[in-house]
């Protein structure tokens, strides 16, 4: 069996699981005695509860207790023990402290009882009263209240402005000055969140949690609660979907672990699908855009100004304004980042936190400028194409952006683009095409592995990170097969587990790039073990031979100068008498190297819309998109991250809204009926090329990251289509019917 | 949920005596509404009725060369029966563009009419709503009310009705067979759903104790013209914006009889006899179909968030009407 | 029949959580149960019987997560009360595979990637074995509406409805 396995179409490794309703998620773990919990959200966004009646739930037989702020036991006195490894700057919401409420739909209570069924009866039976204060959720209206979107925060880069913007704006020949909005968005994985917590006998906790990362839910309970890390074990095998809601710990993880410690009991808290909707959200952006260029479309000046939302306690930033110095040569770029802190929750990294949404409003102000500049967009886009981000002065680790564009664009069929608005129709139908770039950041975080080989060849490799539908147990399985020459089938990934070592948060297209080099780095040790164990064996061929002398394949170190000689590596554990061997380690990124470098990913996005004229109902017909993603582990998992991706940004572009009905500072809509996340009628023909390029500088490896700029770029690239087939320019998002109908109607 | 009792029901008589001997009963079917409604407590009946096991759940001719849709058969089994196909398409089409093929397998014909309305405030019991709370308020006047109501609306309610099959049926001018304690009547299809005035609570004419047993279609189907639009926010499993079914009767180009229904866009679905009736003995053509879909929208009034959806109607209304002219089969 | 909540703690001891006996069969195992009338299908399955293998995403009818078959039609069973079906036969997702291996609609969703995180997954199997059974999707538009009443946020639809065609085709093969 051969044992080249990256950059192979692999199926799954946990696809079994999968298929056939064997993979676990939190909430379906059983224990003897389990009880069931379930969360009183709050009716008002801002206030004090005045009086909680828990009588008439109470006896209701079978309901155990109701936790609420009255009766809940002091925990850890600081806000800092509520911090999470995501947290942005503040003080993070503290479940059950006190008797204010801070967001609508606050969890205020948990009710704990025999059954599902008898404890959301009692919820509905608890009466709350409110002393209701004034809130403000409107964005719109509170700009004069912003105030400037900074702070200390993984990933997150200040806006900083370079040259001279007002001097050379106002000295251009050809100026742009536009503004876009969206609305808000949840990230609505299937799976709603859950925790199941068993209290052992020992005072120690297991707890199976929804996560991105089960460090971080360790950490979270352990400062919280006092208890000693070692004795919780947080376990997260699979993940229903997370898209960055599982990058903090989220509030069914207190509630279930606050009950199974003072219940002693087994405890598990599942959230309502309208109580996905209280926990963070993709922030509403108001940004602002002035480009100004040349008559040749040389961009002379870049602003991007951008106001967004974040919570009364804390301030949650992301990278909005920081595309257009990656993304194009421009000398002055002016970025403003600015927040207006409201009464709701902490917004919450979303696929492609900033990115999705900064770059929409970028990439369609562009396509403005190459409608006025009366140039094709995509010339546009190479006029300015740059080999070095103008921000940090450093050139593209890689970059492979100029043939994604040249690719993607002959697969679409650009070259035949009608430059004219409104210019196609099909029956009823106005036809359009738009393109759009697309960019993220490549980023290796430490991370650790461990792997132990059998003396049956069995090898097990292990790293506390989370595998939420990206294909993390699979490309770990491939690179430790690959690195040891075995086949797949023999290598069994373990992930989702605190008590394996150490990895960052399974977020923002870093773990294949960080835990996949840990892997490697773990199973070379390995490697080099057997290699040397392998030269004590009598005659070895191997005996001094170093690791760029041999191969490990087809479960045999084999000599590179000749393929006759080589011994199988259960051989080798055989003979020197090895039951296992087993290694640890720690993948830090080179951060010498690296800071030599900006390290992004990169897109280049076209669409196809179909409108109707009279009814305005939009149809993306096709999307054609290359990815410049570094080295690709798994062609079949990598594309269908991207494809998740572009299905994100085509929901993105016309139909995702969570509305915030201002009277009742509440996000009104919170359900699946009227969130309106795309369905597969909705589905465009999507063609996705990777335009590959190994990056050595991003990760060892040679990967950058697949799992959020599939979606980066594409909400533009429909957008621009939109104004291609109407000649209607429309600059909020979702894009619904009303927006697109044309305004006169031949009908 | 709140807990409740539960019987079953073997035959139409025992149904109803049990609804009635019951304090706060219902009827459940499908469930596939009731259910949603009373886990989030909008609905919170003591005692459900099972009935379906009542029979009434077969399409049968009917004497005047109609079609008797039993209130328990399935709206798949509906939309899918070859008798529909063949002589109601229209109503065949609304079903398929409605709910998703999971639903629409478990959901009635009964209960497809009984549906409540999908407005946000009726279903979040933080808010205020005289449909679900007498007295409360309507929250969606002054709130997000997109989806809401631009005919028939009252300053007490301005909610939707969201059924599409129901469109259709109004169209067709069906009845509704019901039975009560006092005995059968028929209901016609008009005056079933009502509009919310001030009692917006109450969404139909039905009686409490009273069941349905059957939905009759008249013989005439408008096989040959007819189309059902639907607009929505996404391509599917999406309640209407405006929906429109259209039905037309032409001979030699002369418009013989003409239906337009409108989901999406009241209380129940709406119909303007005295303005379809703008196009009997007139040609099938654009102009006549303007004028008919002006006169219809000209009574229409919208809210903040609304407003699209009067000229999202009359445009609907001309694309179906130009549509079901040509549609020949 | 008045739309008011409950009084008193008496109304809800005298019926609510009062027991009914069904029998049920599920993959092909028949159960006798005591449920209460509150309990959903999917409850049961999940919460009663450890059947986790149906999914909860919504609980409303909204996601298709909780698809299963029920007399082979698929359903929601988030939308259904368990005590209404004394006597049915149920199919989930756990009763797909047999010693024969997986049903090849299952192994279609692997060789295609036809899922990412897998929470949805059960239900747009059963979802696709019920469309086949059905019968009425013809073209590529109908498998898209028809597998519409169930949402893959990870955003898999294209490879899932590549299953679907294939599936329909070798059903079409095998049904001459």
């Amino acid at each position: 069996m051969a044992t080249n396995h990256i950059g192979k179409p692999k199926n799954r490794v946990d696809g079994l699981k999968k298929v056939t309703g064997s993979a676990k998620y939190a909430a379906e773990f059983n224990a003897p005695g389990l009880v069931h919990g379930v969360v009183i959200s709050s009716a008002i966004a801002k206030g004090r509860i005045k009086a909680i009646d828990t009588h008439d739930a109470l006896e209701i037989e079978g309901v155990l207790h109701i936790f609420t702020h009255e009766n809940t036991p002091g925990l850890a006195w600081f806000d800092l023990s509520y911090k999470d490894m995501d947290s942005p700057p503040g003080a993070p919401f503290r479940p059950l402290h006190s008797d204010e409420i801070q967001f609508n739909m606050q969890p205020i209570a948990l009710v704990v009882a025999e059954t599902l069924e008898l404890a959301r009866f009692a919820a509905l039976r608890v009466k709350v009263e409110y002393e209701v204060e004034t809130h403000n959720t409107k964005l719109a209206d509170s700009l004069d209240e912003a105030i400037e979107g900074k702070g200390f925060r993984a990933g997150f880069e200040p806006p900083k402005s370079i040259g001279k913007f007002e001097e050379a704006y106002e000295a251009a020949d050809i100026k742009l000055e536009t503004e876009y909005f969206h609305g808000a968005e949840h990230h609505n994985p299937m799976e709603m969140h859950a925790s199941t917590v068993i209290y052992e006998e020992d005072g120690g906790l297991t707890i199976y949690d929804k996560t991105q990362g089960v460090l971080n839910s360790r950490h979270y309970v352990s400062m919280i609660f006092g208890i000693k890390r070692k004795k919780i074990k947080v376990i997260s095998p699979f993940v229903g979907g997370a898209f960055g809601s599982g990058l903090r710990p989220q509030y069914q993880l207190f509630m279930a672990t606050l009950a199974a410690l003072e219940l002693k009991r087994p405890v598990k808290v599942e959230l309502t699908r309208p109580q996905m909707f209280s926990f963070g959200h993709r922030p509403i952006t108001i940004q602002k855009l002035k480009l100004a260029a040349s008559p040749d479309g040389s961009l002379q000046a870049v602003s991007h100004s951008a106001y967004s939302e974040t919570s009364r306690f804390e301030k949650y930033v992301e990278n909005v304004v920081n595309w257009p110095k990656k993304l194009y040569r421009c000398e002055n770029v002016e970025e403003i980042y600015k927040l207006v802190q409201l009464d709701m929750y902490t917004p919450l990294d979303m696929r492609a936190p900033g990115g999705a949404t900064g770059v929409y409003a970028l990439e369609s102000a562009m396509d403005e400028l190459a409608y006025k500049l009366n140039m094709n967009p995509l010339e546009l886009r190479l006029r300015n194409y740059t080999d070095e981000d103008k921000g940090k002065e450093k050139p593209f680790s890689s970059k492979t952006l100029k043939e994604c564009y040249r690719v993607a664009a002959e697969k679409f069929g650009w070259s035949q683009r009608n430059p004219e608005p409104r210019s196609t129709r099909e029956g009823h139908n106005l036809v359009g095409w738009g393109m759009a770039s697309g960019i993220w950041d490549a980023m290796q975080t430490p991370a650790r592995a461990k792997a132990r080989l059998s003396a049956d060849g069995k090898l097990e490799v292990g790293s506390a990170t989370a595998d939420i539908g990206t294909g993390t147990y699979t490309i770990m399985t491939q690179i430790a097969a690959e690195t040891l020459g075995l086949p797949m089938e023999q290598v069994t990934a373990k992930l989702g587990d605190s008590s394996l070592p150490f990895a960052f948060l399974e977020g923002g297209s870093t773990t294949a790039a960080s835990v996949g080099t840990a892997v490697k780095y773990v199973c070379d040790k390995i490697a080099r073990k057997l290699l040397k164990e392998a030269g004590k064996i009598d005659d070895s061929p191997f005996k001094g031979a170093k690791m760029e002398d041999v191969v490990f394949r087809d479960e045999n170190i084999v000599d590179k100068q000749d393929d006759s000689v080589f011994i199988p590596i259960t051989e080798v554990m055989k003979l020197r008498g090895l039951g296992t061997i087993q290694k640890k380690t720690t993948a830090l990124p080179n951060f010498l190297k690296q800071n030599k470098y900006s390290r992004n990913t990169h897109s280049a996005v076209f669409a196809e819309v179909k409108i109707d004229e009279d009814l305005g109902t939009i149809k993306v017909t096709r999307i054609v998109t290359a990815i410049d993603a570094g080295r690709i582990l798994n062609a079949k998992t990598a594309h269908s991250q991207i494809l998740g991706g572009v299905v994100w940004g085509v929901s993105m572009a016309l139909e995702e809204d969570s509305f915030m009905d201002h009277h009742y500072g509440r996000f009104i809509n919170h359900d699946l009926a009227e969130y309106h996340i795309a369905v597969n009628a909705d589905m465009p023909d999507i063609d996705i090329t990777f335009v590959e390029e190994e990056d050595h500088v991003v990760s060892p490896i040679g990967v950058k990251g697949v799992g959020e700029i599939g979606l980066v770029g594409v909400a533009a690239a429909i957008g621009n289509a939109v104004y291609h087939a109407t000649g209607k320019r429309i600059r909020s998002l979702p894009i619904t019917l009303d927006k697109a109908m044309s305004e006169v109607s031949a009908i | 949920m709140r807990p409740f009792s539960y019987s079953r029901a073997e035959d139409i008589d025992t149904a109803v005596n049990e609804v009635t001997a019951h304090e706060d009963a219902r009827f459940i079917a499908g469930g596939t509404n009731l259910l949603d409604l009373m886990k989030i407590d909008v609905i919170h009946p003591q005692h459900l009725v099972d009935i379906t096991h009542i029979a009434h759940d077969t399409i049968e001719n009917t004497e005047d060369g109609g079609l008797r849709l039993g209130a328990l058969v399935t709206n798949a089994d509906t939309a899918y029966h070859p008798e529909v196909e063949k002589r109601y398409p229209l109503l065949a089409h609304a079903i398929l563009a409605g709910a998703s093929p999971q639903l629409r397998n478990k959901a009635t014909d009964g209960g497809n009419l009984l549906q409540r309305t999908r407005c946000y405030y009726f279903y979040d019991k933080t808010t205020a709503c005289n449909k679900r709370e007498p007295g409360s308020g309507c929250a969606a006047i002054d709130g997000y009310n997109r989806l809401h109501a631009i005919f028939g609306a009252s300053e007490h309610c301005i909610a939707t009705h969201p059924s599409d099959m129901c469109v259709a049926l109004a169209a067709l001018d069906a009845r509704v067979q019901v039975t009560g304690p006092d005995g059968s009547r028929t209901i016609p299809f008009e005056d079933f759903h009502r509009l919310p005035g001030d009692t917006p609570e109450k969404d139909t004419n039905l009686r409490e104790d009273e069941i349905i047993t059957s939905v009759d279609l008249p013989p005439k189907g408008f096989a040959d013209h007819y189309t059902y639009i639907k607009n929505r926010d996404r391509a599917s499993y999406a309640f209407a914006l405006v929906s429109v079914a259209a039905t037309l009767e032409i001979e030699d180009n002369v418009i013989k009889d003409a239906r337009i229904a409108l989901g999406g866009v009241a209380h129940k679905p709406w119909r303007n006899k005295e303005a379809e009736s703008l196009l009997i003995d007139k040609p099938a053509d654009r102009d006549g179909f303007q004028a008919v879909a002006a006169a219809i929208v000209k009574e229409a009034k919208s809210f903040r968030y609304n407003e699209f959806k009067i000229e999202l109607a009359r445009r609907s209304i001309v694309r179906a009407l130009m549509e079901a002219s040509q549609t020949y089969q | 029949m008045r739309n008011q909540p409950h009084e008193t703690i008496e109304d809800v001891r005298s019926d609510a959580i009062e027991k009914h006996h069904i029998s049920l069969t599920i993959n092909g195992t028949s159960y006798n149960l005591e449920v209460e009338p509150w309990t959903s299908v999917l409850d049961l399955l999940r919460e009663h019987l450890n059947l986790t293998g149906t999914k909860k995403g919504c609980d409303h009818g909204q996601c298709g997560a909780c698809t299963i078959l029920l007399e082979g039609k698929r359903i929601n069973s988030c939308l259904t009360l368990a005590i209404m079906h004394d006597g049915a036969e149920i199919t989930t997702i756990e009763g797909l595979a047999n010693n024969d291996g997986l049903h090849p609609v299952q192994q279609a969703f692997i060789e295609h990637d036809a899922f990412q995180c897998g929470y949805c997954t059960p239900g747009q199997i059963c979802s696709t074995i019920g469309l086949i059974h059905e019968g009425k999707a013809k073209t590529l538009d109908d498998i898209r509406d028809l597998m519409s009443g169930n949402i893959c946020r990870c955003g898999a639809y294209n490879n899932i409805v590549k299953v679907v065609q294939e599936a329909l085709e070798n059903h079409k093969n095998q049904t001459p």
